[in-house]
């Protein structure tokens, strides 16, 4: 059942070589082998990699030497970072076939933790989507309903964290890919301030708004893989350059007297009632723990959604670009000329969502329209700033629902894009200001799991762990596995 | 009547740093193709530009040289266009905010006078890489390794009002950009190009007619043609009551003339953007004093000086400071010799400068060090040789192979001022010319020359001339 431990206790499980790490990894890669045929969490399953890391892991166990928390311990990772060597594909057909030379800061930090990489996830083609319906790879499933999607960008890390098939997963999150998947499959996921994790070899969305993160079980597991991943870069100009606090020292400290806000804007008519009852009951849990709640307003929240459709996309509109066919990934056949290979090798690469954000970034930053849409988005991205400011003025964090409802049935908004970008409506705001949020499953309805927000202030990281950890340890909603999946 | 143009200039100037603008690649000319791109340049999925502070502190001793702001807030924006040597689809360059504003460069121009010609702005970019076309075959080639060179664009208010204006204007900012080391000024390499903006119109007082770009030229002789075949054939357009449209010309240096490349219907929408990828580039005042107090001298006042120090004409100090690396020479000749400060002058900008123009060789490279150039001097000086010898030797210290002091004595080219060997040879002449003693002793002054030049056949030249008159004049009204 080693499965079911926590990172934790897995990596005492190894120091105490009651197990080695490449037990662990095969153990994992079984679960893989078994479960994930349904699922289709997994772009690439890295196993001759993974054992060989698993191996070297072994002997630096063996050699009793000072091992971090992740030695040893078999991590999947979003297919959005580059992995030297291993094919990294972002699910597009246009890079379908594409083997960087080089690895993103993230994957090298995980290798220098001596963490095991065990595969690459699933996602949303170019983290494009809620739904992972847009991969080029196909569906990937929610393990708490085949029927249902796992939410996305970052959904096939979610499914599989979900599923135990691997004790933790990266994601990024541009305007809520960590949270809504985590949410819709019952985990927990943290999109850190933007800045803390560097964005170097993650292939950019919107680069304004991108940030990597942990999802994992547990408050306690996020803390120990963004004690891993946090950090300035010198290859990422716009990292921060604040120092990495120990998170797991933070976890335990007492609630009494913390003051949380529950934006009013987050509970108004849209919220599913069982969503905003299974919120009320995380409230209770925390009241008892001393946490005073007050009712703030975020009232430019309401334009979020808007807003982030138009600078999401420009920026997409712009980093896509160098998708060509020219120098490397997928090239139209025979094309007739320059243009033809252009617009050939895009039309055919690119999916549909793709192409869709391509064509409004390109259209609202265009001559005309520049200060009508872009100009006009970025003024309500800092009035929306200007909200969470006033806001953390009276209270230490901002809680919430993460998502206005549950996982759908797949398929059933793919005719309604807009609709899909409503679901983002509780995410977008953190990532328009530059702020943490994280996602702790509350509960279930009908067997599907629900998933509460919690938003900080710039690298309240700490604050918003040691909040999840102790209504964890005082819930075990976090602890639940789909039962097709527990042994 | 005759049409006034209206010129501005836009000038690409190639920092000189060892690393690109925004990746640690290598900067050197040459290399293999793409050899010198790595991950960031080739815009590999994922990867970021990262900002080369060198490159930052070459645009503020530019600003502080050209009297212009430097701002302490600039931002880089994304232009966007798609070709095949553009590996991102966008260039890095910036739009609104720009590391420098307005600034000034003195140029001379016509009657000794100065012309102050406005900058409107400097601004830091990202080059391109370069397309290969393969003639007859049907293929192309893309060499990355130009592509993120650092380049500072420094574009002119349309305060030039001729070809020749636009071509002084270009040379002294060639020279200034050299005399600061932010670029090595080889425009054969295409470290210093400029696109040339032109219109024309009836006189000062009317509106800027429409205006045409020229792109990418590189040579001070292109420019000149360019501009001046482009204000012809406006002209013309005018004259046949064609309209002028604004677009984008290529100068064919082969024909001489200008040709459409894009009108303004075809000119790309860029899609600028504030560049999410780097935040506000900030400078801090403290940098700014750092640099303003390590400027090396710039070449208005390094003329000014050779005028003061060296009581050189403005003509000469003018020459000899058009290129930093003469004006060093000259520098380092003048402490080493005895010759005076005039005549060091006349020879290198004589002697020197002409071998340099003909053989096409750089001061920093010249066969002859200053030590050497210094040594000669000295020899002219001290009378050991004559100045007509001095090109003798001059020429032998251009093939590098020997000394001044082997020339002289390998050649016998060392004059004589020895009284006893050169009467010897004046007796010998007047030996052998009685006739001719004769005749002058008889009141024919002329044959003086005569003597003179037997002597000098004799000694192929080596004569100290001033001895050899005075005693010649003795001997013969022995």
């Amino acid at each position: 059942m080693l499965h079911k431990l926590s990172l934790k206790q897995l990596h005492d499980g190894l120091k105490n070589k009651d197990f080695t790490s490449k037990e662990l990894t095969g153990h994992y890669l079984d679960r893989i082998a078994k479960h994930d045929v349904n699922l289709n969490s997994f772009i690439s399953v890295t196993s001759e990699h993974a054992l060989a890391q698993a191996q070297e892991a072994d002997k630096i166990i063996q050699r009793g030497e000072q091992t971090g928390m992740l030695t040893g311990i078999p991590i999947a990772q979003k297919d959005i970072f580059c992995t030297k060597g291993i094919k990294t594909t972002c699910c597009s057909k246009i890079l379908a076939e594409f083997t960087p030379p080089y690895d993103a800061t993230v994957i090298k930090k995980y290798q220098e933790n001596n963490s095991i990489m065990i595969g690459k996830t699933n996602m949303d083609e170019f983290a494009m989507g809620g739904s992972n319906e847009n991969s080029y790879f196909g569906l990937c499933a929610n393990p708490w309903d085949l029927t249902r999607v796992p939410g996305g960008s970052s959904g096939g890390s979610a499914s599989a964290v979900a599923a135990r098939l691997c004790p933790g997963a990266t994601g990024t999150d541009t305007g809520g890919s960590i949270r809504q998947p985590a949410s819709f499959c019952g985990i927990s996921g943290i999109k850190p301030t933007y800045g803390r994790i560097s964005r170097y070899g993650m292939i950019a969305f919107a680069s304004s708004l991108d940030q990597a993160g942990p999802m994992a079980p547990s408050a306690e597991d996020l803390a120990i893989m963004l004690q891993a991943m946090a950090g300035k870069d010198s290859q990422d100009m716009t990292s921060a350059n604040i120092e990495v606090p120990n998170y797991l020292s933070y976890i335990n400290e007492s609630l009494k007297g913390k003051k949380v806000g529950l934006p009013k804007e987050f509970f108004q008519d849209g919220l599913d009632d069982k969503i905003r009852s299974k919120i009320e009951d995380a409230i209770e849990v925390l009241k008892q723990q001393g946490v005073e709640f007050v009712e703030i307003s975020l009232p430019n929240s309401v334009l979020a959604v808007p807003t982030y459709y138009i600078i999401g996309p420009c920026e997409a509109s712009s980093n896509l670009a160098r998708y060509d066919g020219v120098r490397y990934g997928y090239r139209t056949n025979n094309p007739k000329n320059l243009e033809s290979l252009y617009k050939d090798s895009r039309a055919e690469g690119f999916g549909d969502e793709v192409k869709r954000r391509i064509l409004i970034g390109t259209y609202a930053l265009s001559s005309g329209y520049y200060d009508a849409y872009y100009q006009k988005a970025q003024k309500i991205r800092k009035v929306i700033k200007e909200d969470f400011d006033k806001a953390f003025e009276k209270v230490d964090l901002i809680l919430g629902p993460t998502t206005p409802s549950f996982a759908y049935k797949i398929g059933a908004m793919t005719k309604d894009p807009v609709k899909m970008y409503l679901g983002d409506i509780f995410t977008i705001p953190a990532n328009l200001a530059g702020l943490p949020g994280m996602s702790i499953p509350v509960g279930f309805s009908n067997n599907m799991p629900i998933g509460m927000q919690l938003i900080g202030k710039a690298f309240a990281e700490p604050e918003m762990l040691n909040m999840a950890h102790i209504y964890q340890q005082n819930t075990d909603w976090h602890t639940q596995i789909p039962e097709k999946y527990t042994t | 009547m005759p049409w006034q143009p209206v010129i501005g200039l836009e000038v690409h100037v190639q920092l000189k740093t060892k690393s690109k603008i925004f990746s640690p690649a290598p900067t050197v000319f040459g290399a293999e193709p793409n050899v010198q791109a790595n991950v960031v340049d080739l815009a590999l999925p994922g990867v970021l530009p990262f900002l080369n502070d060198e490159v930052v502190n070459m645009a503020i001793k530019f600003g502080l040289g050209a009297h212009a702001t430097i701002n302490k807030r600039s931002v880089f924006a994304r232009k966007h266009y798609f070709y095949p040597d553009l590996p991102k689809g966008y260039q890095i360059s910036q739009n609104k905010f720009p590391i420098i504003s307005g600034g000034y460069i003195d140029i001379p121009v016509a009657n000794d006078k100065i012309k102050r010609v406005k900058l409107t702005r400097a601004h830091l970019e990202e080059d391109a890489g370069k397309s290969i076309h393969y003639e007859g075959e049907n293929k192309s080639g893309i060499d990355l390794n130009r592509a993120g060179m650092p380049l500072l664009e420094i574009v002119s208010e349309p305060e030039l009002r001729s070809a020749s204006e636009a071509v002084t204007f270009l040379k002294t900012l060639h020279n200034l950009v050299q005399y600061l080391d932010i670029c090595d000024g080889n425009m054969q390499e295409g470290s210093f190009r400029c696109d040339a903006n032109i219109s024309i119109r009836l006189s000062e007082e009317h509106e800027f007619g429409t205006r045409v770009e020229i792109k990418n030229i590189n040579s001070f002789k292109f420019v000149e043609q360019a501009i001046n075949y482009e204000i012809e054939r406006q002209t013309d357009c005018i004259k046949h009551s064609e309209e002028i449209v604004q677009e984008t010309r290529l100068f064919d240096s082969a024909q001489k003339v200008t040709k459409s490349m894009r009108s303004k219907e075809n000119a790309h929408d860029y899609r600028y953007f504030a560049e999410p990828d780097l935040p506000p580039l900030l400078i801090e005042q403290e940098t700014i004093d750092k640099i303003r107090h390590s400027m090396p001298e710039l070449p208005w006042d390094k003329k000014q000086r050779f005028i003061e120090q060296y009581e050189l004409s403005d003509y000469d100090a003018a020459i000899l400071t058009a290129d930093k690396n003469i004006a060093y020479y000259f520098e380092n000749v003048c402490k080493e010799t005895k010759a005076s400060n005039k005549i060091t002058a006349n020879w290198i900008a004589g002697e020197l400068m002409g071998q340099l123009n003909k053989t096409g060789a750089s001061i920093k490279n010249c066969p002859i060090s200053a030590n050497y150039m210094a040594e000669m001097l000295d020899k002219i000086a001290d009378g050991t040789i004559s100045g007509k010898i001095g090109k003798t030797v001059f020429e032998e210290l251009w093939l590098g192979k020997q000394t001044v002091a082997e020339i002289i004595s390998s050649k016998g080219l060392s004059q004589i001022s020895d009284p006893k060997e050169l009467e010897q040879v004046i007796q010998e002449i007047i030996n052998k010319f009685p006739s001719q003693v004769g005749e002058y002793k008889s009141g024919k002054d002329k044959l003086f020359g005569f003597f003179v030049g037997q002597v000098m056949q004799v000694t192929k030249g080596r004569a100290n001339p001033g001895l050899l008159q005075e005693m010649l004049k003795n001997l013969l009204s022995k």
